[in-house]
């Protein structure tokens, strides 16, 4: 005992008083899933690929974002973005223009020549793509990267389906459309142009494919019974957007009245102002609200000079080109009823756009197929009837746009290369949707005045309008730091530092944190504080 | 003991930082540069007060502590000495024999903190050792009642030594009784919530930031645990000065607040947004910054988490008495200008 008068301890450090026995809940790490990922039909990742753009890695946030989708530079002109609608930012100022910043990076991806990851091993399986669409391509690219054989067959002259004979060329231009496709082709897929597959197990048996997918689309204009003169002039809107790409442009006169309430009538309808119509008129026989085209496609349409008239049916069309008109009335179910009432408008041609059919000419001799509403049904591994078949795309029921497609292609691919390996794939179990109730939205910083304009840019430059130019690196930049990051660790630190009981172990960059249990008190400060959602509190077992 | 061999300078001055993603909000940011994140971010900080100490779940008081050291730490390059007043921050971190400082650490009294540690000081000056400075710390009772004329006196000999005040406003040590930082209409052990008057009596209280200023002191600060960057800037502002330094830290007590632990930096957030607790600093016994208020809200909002003001909102009495809190922190408000301008946030 050499110790001072009084003293009778060694000094002790607290570390020996383990005050985790004190808690009675635990706070945990999760990962949340973010509206964003949930809402995109094609399955990204969005708050990934946005994690690396922040810090300004563009070649990583692409890079993660095809993982998921192989056409970012189209989908940044064409998707409907349904992400944006769902995320958690706009409850706080605007969404982030996750559209805008997915446009910048497939730009650059082309820019600069970023290519994709090749296969890691080859299986030797072949398997068959019908169809060289958005489904049809995102399917060749997933089946090669997971090492599959793949060859495409498209009946058309070129590649990229109703991207191509479908969306015009101001909403996508066609330098982005081949950069992509070439993209794909070059990891090995081939591509068998003006080729028609007209049976389907024949080609398969033919040709030593042991499983195909069929994205042959919708390219058969529906038709509606309009009595008109012999002179008159009446095309269908799939007609009209597929001479677009040829060498003739389609002649369609000074007034042209579309019918139709869907995106094509609104396409049809500002190509023909760009084609220079001084009246397009589009008749829709029900309401705004009950018109399936989005909306900011109307709006665009109408600041082009578009007209638009509601509730009206075309009844017939005269030799000299009028049109007969009927105004309608929504009944208390709210379905278009005649009113008896008629008016007449003056057309140099009128153009259908009344929804598209499937041609599903190939699957004649195929048994076990079900097909209803002249579409395919397929079961949730998007495998049809008949074993080995898998179809998506606009042929299959769905939402016909090209991102749903692109989900389509995707998870095809996945079911399709399980199914090649006599296993089934299992789909990774969904988080919990990182809801705005789970952030703490006070540590996101506002958008200071000074990039108010800036944003306000980029809100302008994500109209898909190509005679806008996209974003610039600045604003890319600025507006991908603009995510939440919702329900995932961003690394800002907040639980590492609010701590009372310093308990939360810093990793380092990348790595994220852990708790201390042996001291951490159950106080869930950590969880209230964390801006994103990313700690739960669990009851302890005793 | 010198964990930081090469420590990186920090700029005194607020960060004016881009807009990035959380901007200076959050205790880290991985788009910032290292030398710009705040001292807690760092995985090699201090941790001057360590795990195992017994606060209670959700302290403030460790929490703001820790903040506190931990920046002073950094600005002396870990040639820090602190003096403790007796109270919860002594009592929980030091049962004897272990204690959870990471510095040379000493406790005498309760109410002789500030003549301790002026005298540690001087002690360091006799023996050459200007690089070593001082810090004293006490909650609000050793501070504003018990140690009060001790402080008022190192104050006035402008002795060189940075004296930290963590706020809970009560003695909570000893069972939440009242103190002269108690505010109006708080329940405490010896302000109950009965009568016609219930809780701590209005007109009461003392203001000893404003009283700190009075003596003139170079540096005088009003810090809170729900904005660290501020606090650890006025830490590292008062470690650059010499002579007699203030900072007046408001921490949460859920014990004697009646608050849920996981909301201690909720309701200190709440406490500055209302106006409530004014963050200002004073060179001289001028005021010569202030932190602007960012969102503000209603007393009602921080009042209603605090089962001390439970009473105000049972009846209509309580309404005026609320009223009277607004009075008190819209006077905050337009005294200090706490809504002009956003600027030091970005």
């Amino acid at each position: 005992m050499d110790k001072p008068f009084a003293i009778t301890l060694d000094v002790g450090s607290s570390l020996a008083n383990r005050t985790g026995s004190w808690r009675t809940s635990r706070p945990l790490y999760v990962d949340r899933l973010p509206p964003c990922n949930h809402a995109c039909p094609a399955g990204e990742n969005i708050q990934q690929w946005l994690y690396h753009a922040e810090s300004g890695d563009y070649e990583a946030a692409w890079h993660a974002l095809v993982e998921n989708n192989p056409l970012p530079a189209i989908m940044g002109r064409v998707c409907y973005h349904p992400c944006e609608g769902a995320c958690n930012r706009g409850r706080l100022d605007e969404a982030v223009g996750i559209n805008s910043v997915e446009r910048f990076l497939g730009d650059e991806a082309l820019k600069r020549g970023w290519q994709f990851k090749r296969p890691a091993a080859l299986s030797g399986k072949r398997v068959l793509v019908v169809g060289a669409g958005p489904s049809g391509l995102s399917a060749a690219y997933h089946l090669r990267r997971l090492g599959h054989a793949v060859k495409i067959v498209e009946a058309g002259p070129l590649a990229g389906g109703m991207m191509r004979f479908g969306i015009p060329k101001y909403r996508l231009p066609r330098d982005v459309l081949d950069g992509e496709v070439a993209r794909i082709l070059d990891m090995g897929v081939e591509l068998e142009l003006n080729r028609k597959v007209t049976d389907i197990r024949q080609t398969m048996r033919d040709e030593g494919f042991a499983a195909a997918f069929l994205a042959v689309g919708a390219h058969i204009a529906k038709r509606a019974y309009i009595p008109a003169g012999e002179a008159a002039r009446m095309l269908d809107a799939v007609a009209v957007l597929r001479d677009m790409e040829g060498a003739d442009q389609p002649m369609l006169g000074r007034r042209v009245v579309v019918y139709g309430g869907g995106n094509t009538a609104l396409d049809v309808a500002r190509t023909a102002k760009r084609l220079g119509a001084t009246e397009a008129i589009i008749v829709y026989r029900r309401t705004r609200e009950k018109m399936p085209a989005h909306d900011f496609e109307v709006e665009e349409a109408l600041q082009e000079g578009v007209l638009i008239k509601w509730l009206s049916t075309i009844k017939n069309m005269a030799d000299e080109g009028t049109l007969t008109v009927e105004k309608m009335a929504l009944d208390d179910k709210g379905f278009p009823q005649p009113t008896g009432e008629f008016e007449t408008l003056e057309a140099d041609s009128l153009v259908l756009a009344l929804g598209q059919d499937v041609d599903l000419s190939l699957l004649d001799n195929v048994p076990g197929l079900v097909i209803k509403d002249g579409v395919v049904q397929v079961g949730p591994d998007m495998m049809t009837g008949f074993p080995g078949l898998f179809a998506g795309g606009d042929m299959v029921p769905s939402e016909r746009t090209v991102t749903v497609a692109v989900g389509h292609g995707k998870k095809a691919a996945r079911h399709i290369d399980a199914w090649l390996r006599g296993t089934k794939y299992a789909p990774p179990p969904k988080h919990e949707i990182a809801t705005y109730d789970h952030l703490n939205a006070w540590y996101y910083a506002d958008a200071p005045k000074t990039v108010r304009p800036v944003l306000d840019l980029v809100r302008r430059q994500s109209t898909f309008d190509e005679v806008v130019s996209g974003l610039d690196e600045t604003n890319a930049l600025f507006e991908a730091r603009r995510c939440l990051s919702c329900g995932n660790c961003f690394e800002c630190d907040n639980c590492y530092g609010v701590c009372p009981d310093n308990a939360v172990i810093k990793l380092g960059p990348g790595k994220r944190f852990e708790f201390n249990y042996d001291y951490c008190k159950g106080c869930g400060i950590c969880v209230s504080e964390c801006p994103c959602g990313a700690i739960t509190m669990v009851p302890e077992t005793i | 003991m010198s964990t930081h061999d090469t420590p990186t300078e920090r700029p005194t001055q607020r960060q004016p930082v881009k807009f990035y993603q959380t901007g200076t909000f959050t205790v880290g940011n991985r788009l910032l540069p290292e030398n710009v994140r705040s001292v807690q971010a760092d995985m090699r900080r201090t941790n001057s007060l360590n795990s195992g100490h017994r606060a209670c779940q959700g302290c403030g008081e460790a929490l703001g502590a820790r903040y506190a050291i931990d920046a002073a730490m950094q600005a002396t390059r870990n040639q820090l000495i602190a003096v403790n007043a007796t109270g919860c921050l002594e009592v929980f971190s030091t049962p004897y024999p272990e204690t959870s400082w990471q510095i040379p650490w000493i406790h005498s009294l309760f109410g002789n903190a500030a003549a301790v540690a002026s005298g540690v000081a001087a002690a360091m000056r006799v023996k050459g050792h200007s690089d070593v400075r001082v810090v004293a710390q006490g909650g609000d009772g050793g501070t504003t009642d018990i140690g009060f004329g001790c402080l008022s006196g190192m104050f006035e000999r402008n002795d060189d030594v940075l004296y930290l005040c963590y706020d809970n406003e009560a003695y909570m040590n000893t069972g939440v009784q009242r103190s002269s930082a108690t505010p109006p209409g708080a329940r405490t052990a010896t302000t109950p919530a009965v009568g016609r008057q219930p809780g701590n009596e209005f007109g009461t209280g003392k203001n000893v930031p404003a009283i700190a200023m009075a003596h003139r002191i170079p540096y005088v600060a009003t810090a809170s645990v729900a904005n660290l960057r501020d606090l650890e800037q006025k830490v590292t502002t008062a470690m650059a000065i010499r002579g007699a330094r203030y900072i007046h830290i408001h921490v949460p007590c859920p014990l004697g607040w009646g608050s849920a632990p996981a909301d201690t930096i909720r309701i200190a957030r709440l406490a500055v947004e209302s106006g409530l607790f004014p963050l200002y600093e004073a060179h001289d016994g001028q005021v010569t910054a202030r932190t602007p208020i960012r969102r503000r809200v209603p007393v009602d909002d921080y009042l209603k988490l605090q089962k001390r003001f439970a009473h105000l909102f049972a009846n209509e009495a309580g309404k005026e008495r609320i009223a009277l809190v607004q009075a008190v922190a819209d006077r905050n408000i337009a005294e200090f200008g706490l809504l002009a301008g956003d600027d030091a946030h970005g």
